[in-house]
């Protein structure tokens, strides 16, 4: 059991290249929408949308999983301003991407994948280590958060 | 998506971090949208320059970039006047970052001239079936649907990168199978002034991002166009319309028409003139110019202020060139009291918010007032407004509709 379960580590998944660039981190998944203007503090990256699903949780260093943004298009300046104060996310996975979370994406280096060959809701849980490979277009579940649990 | 070899060069950064990062814009957006190459582009006008909007986010953005435009670029409306910010109690604080905005735009090249009519200057002209990639809302209907050329809605980093590039992505709005109508509106009655932002407004809410064609009863002029597509644009998400028999697509050749139809009662116009009743009853300010006033709107109101003195606050906003070129009809309407502004417009600028109530003659304004500005806004024609600037009997105008 131990063995087959160990076999789907790595899982690889194809993507859409929407933002060049190569990070790793924790998984961070949003179920809502995220509108970086007015939703996510530009400072230290904490969401502070009333009733966001991720409200009072930091955005920072983290693999962001969202299913699309909404709101302004300001909010691409915003994800520039998160990353040149070291508080946007290490990379971003959407369902699809729509144009503000592009432009801000590949504005501020940040790499983002969409449209994943399954649904990464479906494959990935908070706090699983992910790759996201921006420059081929895949991401990648290095350690799972529940192996991690049993390894300690 | 298919790039030349100079453009994949640019892409793997040989042409320095600025142009590898415009053209990854791009291609991403088209990659999104389905483009199969990007295009020339004849100009560029770009949205995000009012420090109301883009804040400290949009200007550390602008102002880290590097080198020139390659086609004419303008921007859209700053959020005051560049001269004479001081009239309108903007704050100095605001008025820094704003200049600070304006020259990180210059550096590369940009015309600093903010106005959301760039047709109306020298050196943005446009012709039939030209590409463009422009980004004001009013600005992009009025090219597609007035004057026939070809632009995507485009966003601030989006319109910048293409006016770096010379380029955009072929999609959208670019292609012809995208700019067919989709629903057709009636309309059986005369209009004239002010009802053509009136029904915009209302067609905006109605048709959301499709493509209209309007069946009319008269023939619009240029300014009328100008109102129905900014209102449309603002209420709705409207980039391409079509007017039977008027606008140049629909004239040069043959559409089908859409099985989709709506008709557009006069009832329906009417209660956008009756946002003066139940908004507030005393506008504390008059504002015209949504969008920029055109040369033959400044001589309107220089002939209806003429010898008369306003007795509220109005304000009138035009593009810089225009006020420029036709020096006595600002002479005019300034003796008067009233305030000629440029380079800003009453939804940009933080002027705006100090007031409770906003009177305009703009369906465009009457959408973004109340949201952008924190102000009640209600609706009448140019002459209603005139007349309740100067003090005169602007209600009985604004029931009489």
């Amino acid at each position: 059991m131990e063995q087959q379960r160990r076999q789907v580590i790595p899982i690889k998944l194809k993507g859409r290249i929407i933002s060049r660039g190569c990070a790793k981190g924790e998984v961070l998944l949003s179920k809502d929408p995220i509108s970086f203007l007015g939703s996510v503090d530009p400072k230290t990256g904490v969401v502070v949308e009333e009733n966001h699903v991720l409200e009072g949780k930091s955005i920072q260093g983290k693999v962001l999983v969202f299913p699309h943004g909404k709101g302004s298009t300001v909010g691409s300046y915003v994800m520039y301003q998160l990353k040149k104060n070291g508080a946007a996310p290490a990379a971003i996975i959407n369902l699809e991407t729509e144009p503000i979370v592009a432009v801000g994406a590949i504005i501020s280096e940040i790499p983002l994948v969409d449209m994943l060959e399954i649904n990464p809701y479906e494959v990935l849980n908070n706090g699983d280590l992910v790759l996201v490979n921006g420059n081929k277009g895949y991401i990648e579940l290095i350690e799972q958060e529940t192996s991690k649990a049993e390894n300690n | 998506m298919y790039l030349t070899k100079e453009e994949e060069q640019i892409l793997n950064g040989e042409a320095g971090e600025t142009l590898r990062q415009a053209i990854g814009i791009l291609v991403t957006l088209g990659d999104i949208y389905g483009a199969d190459r990007l295009i020339p582009i004849k100009s560029a006008q770009i949205a995000g320059v009012s420090y109301k909007t883009i804040g400290d986010a949009g200007l550390e953005w602008i102002s880290d970039l590097q080198g020139k435009v390659k086609v004419p670029a303008i921007l859209n409306p700053a959020g005051m006047d560049l001269k004479d910010w001081e009239r309108l109690r903007i704050s100095p604080d605001f008025a820094e970052k704003q200049k600070l905005i304006v020259q990180a735009y210059e550096k590369l090249g940009i015309r600093c001239e903010c106005t959301c009519t760039p047709y109306t200057l020298e050196g943005f002209n446009v012709s039939y079936g030209d590409h463009l990639a422009w980004s004001e809302s009013s600005a992009v209907s009025y090219a597609n649907s007035v004057l026939g050329a070809r632009t995507n809605r485009e966003g601030g980093p989006s319109a910048l990168s293409a006016a770096l590039l010379g380029k955009t992505a072929n999609y959208g709005f670019h292609l012809d199978e995208n700019r067919v109508p989709e629903i057709s509106i009636d309309v059986e009655y005369q209009l004239q002034g002010s009802d053509y932002g009136a029904l915009g407004y209302v067609a905006g809410k109605l048709v959301g991002s499709k493509v209209p064609v309007f069946h009319l009863r008269n023939t619009p002029d240029a300014d009328e166009l100008k109102a129905l597509g900014a209102a449309m644009a603002a209420s709705g998400a409207v980039a391409l319309y079509h007017v039977e028999g008027i606008t140049p697509e629909i004239r040069r050749q043959v559409f089908e028409e859409p099985a989709e139809k709506i008709t557009i009662e006069r009832k329906q116009l009417e209660e956008v003139y009756e946002s003066w009743k139940k908004a507030c009853q005393e506008p504390e300010l008059i504002t015209i110019g949504c969008p920029h006033c055109s040369a033959a709107e400044l001589e309107k109101v220089a002939k209806l202020l003429k010898g008369k003195n306003v007795s509220k606050e109005f304000w009138i906003f035009t593009s810089r060139e225009l006020a420029k070129r036709y020096p006595e009809y600002i002479r005019t309407i300034e003796k008067s009291g009233a305030k000629v502004v440029c380079d800003t417009c009453m939804v940009v600028s933080p002027a705006t918010n100090s007031y409770s109530c906003v009177m305009v003659n703009s369906g465009k304004a009457l959408a973004y007032v109340p949201g952008m500005c924190g102000a009640e806004a209600v609706y009448g024609s140019l002459e209603a407004c005139v007349e309740e600037a100067v003090g005169g009997a602007a209600k009985k105008a604004g029931d009489s509709y």
